[in-house]
């Protein structure tokens, strides 16, 4: 790569420009986001579950896992998660004669797990918070009725909680999207920051390119914004505003 | 169990008192930042709600570039990017040149840009919260705008958003890791350090883990504590015990 390049030969698409890491690196970035929210929606369902199970033991470990993890940084959390992860699934496989020792851990899969199990935690408080605002009396109809515990989950409990659950939903999954980028520390995924980083570095304009980098994280996030507004009407459809 | 124990040994030996050495450039780079950052929302803040677009546009989309784009690459922006541009430029030669060779100074302008955006947000809601019958108060009494707002409207506003300032700031403490990415040594970059070091994995991770829970944990004591003081008056009584006679 020639460092004199101009602007549109850098931007070009093709082996001369960085155009199409970037978008790669755009459309990776989305990819990881999508599944780390999911993941985390799920550890968070469950986190959420055990705290209000009324289970003495079952609550201390959805409190310890909620007030520990939201109280570390994400950076060290994704270190010591990423590592534990890619060690423990190596051991397991070895240990289980599945692989030999030089086993490679998928990337993708240890960064999602690991990331998704930190916004399992704020997940837990998002979903614990929902799921108390949803009425009592509405459960206990649900129950009069002679519902079981996943009709009245899937009827009842999920469509109601899931309005409350928005606003901090929203906000997790834009958070989820900027959080995506500390994936860079670890260099095993070339998502959005990472290419940008290898653009800046290779082409020596840094400016330049955290600048564009920081206009495709922009475009994820005001897209998101848009999308999360329609599902905001969408759920509170039926119901009055004040 | 003995590479558990060795682990053990060097965590109690090397690595904590490493790191608790570091803990005064964290909380540096948290003070510091954290000053900064709530000096600047409060003209965001004002700018923001105002109802000329000279003011609340260009606020609007500092809030948005702030709130949007990850921290990491508002950090690498500034170091990488105008670390690199600065050189070139009379700040060479100026008085801000020492400063502005420390990766240290980078990381404090990023993190006191970025909070300024977050407090900013928080602020403007805080002033658009205000009742309105005590701006009205304000004016019965005589008072010019700028009194008002001095004396009304922004002791009110800080006052109503007390408890989201102060989650900022803890949010800002744990966010300071991000500077160990651009080589500042905080409790993250001496971490990161000590495994160039020993190629231990887990036992520096573990020790800076420690270091930032008991952190955060002092750090929420002392504030709420700050906001409890600030906002006395605002609480609800405990208990009212009747005097006896009353029935």
């Amino acid at each position: 790569m020639n460092p004199n390049q101009s602007v549109w030969q850098m931007l070009s698409y093709g082996d001369q420009g960085w155009s199409d890491e970037l978008l790669h690196g755009l459309w990776l970035t989305i990819q990881i986001s999508v599944c780390i929210y999911l993941v985390g929606f799920c550890f968070g369902l469950v986190g959420a579950g055990m705290k209000l199970s009324g289970n003495r033991l079952l609550m201390r470990i959805g409190d310890i896992y909620s007030t520990l993890i939201r109280a570390l940084p994400e950076l060290l959390l994704l270190f010591l998660l990423y590592y534990a992860g890619t060690d423990m699934a190596r051991s397991v496989l070895v240990g289980l004669g599945i692989a030999g020792e030089d086993v490679q851990i998928n990337a993708f899969a240890a960064a999602v797990l690991a990331l998704g199990f930190i916004y399992g935690a704020y997940m837990t408080e998002v979903l614990r918070g929902a799921i108390l605002a949803v009425p009592k009396g509405q459960i206990e109809a649900a129950r009069a009725y002679g519902m079981h515990f996943g009709l009245r989950f899937r009827r009842v409990l999920f469509p109601q909680m899931m309005r409350y659950a928005m606003g901090g939903m929203g906000n997790l999954w834009l958070n989820t999207t900027k959080d995506s980028a500390l994936i860079v520390v670890l260099g095993s995924l070339p998502e959005l920051l990472s290419a940008t980083r290898n653009a800046a570095a290779a082409t020596k304009h840094y400016a330049f390119f955290f600048f564009i980098g920081g206009l495709l994280y922009l475009l994820i996030t005001v897209t998101s914004m848009i999308i999360q507004a329609r599902i905001e009407k969408h759920l509170n459809r039926g119901y009055r505003r004040v | 169990m003995a590479d558990f124990l060795d682990g053990l040994q060097y965590l109690a030996t090397v690595a904590l008192p490493a790191l608790l050495a570091a803990i005064p450039t964290t909380l540096a780079l948290t003070l510091i930042s954290g000053a900064i950052g709530n000096l600047l929302a409060l003209p965001i803040a004002v700018a923001r709600t105002s109802r000329n677009p000279l003011l609340w546009v260009p606020a609007y989309c500092y809030i948005l570039v702030m709130r949007g784009t990850p921290l990491l690459i508002q950090l690498f922006f500034i170091y990488y990017g105008l670390g690199s541009l600065l050189p070139g430029t009379w700040v060479r030669h100026s008085w801000l040149w020492p400063y502005l060779r420390e990766a240290f100074w980078y990381a404090v302008f990023a993190f006191s840009l970025n909070t300024a955006g977050y407090t900013g947000e928080i602020l403007r809601v805080g002033l658009n919260s205000v009742p309105h019958g005590e701006i009205e108060a304000g004016r019965a009494f005589g008072m010019t705008g700028w009194l008002i707002f001095w004396r009304v409207t922004l002791p009110r506003a800080i006052r109503i958003q007390l408890p989201a300032m102060v989650n900022e700031v803890i949010l800002l403490l744990k966010a300071t890791s991000l500077a160990s990415t651009i080589t500042v040594m905080d409790i993250m970059g001496t971490r990161t350090d000590l495994f160039a070091q020993s190629f231990r994995t887990y036992s520096p991770l573990l020790g800076a883990a420690i270091i930032y829970f008991v952190l955060v944990f002092l750090f929420t004591r002392v504030l709420n504590w700050v906001e409890r003081y600030l906002n006395k008056d605002r609480l609800a009584p405990v208990a009212v015990v009747l005097p006896a006679g009353i029935p």
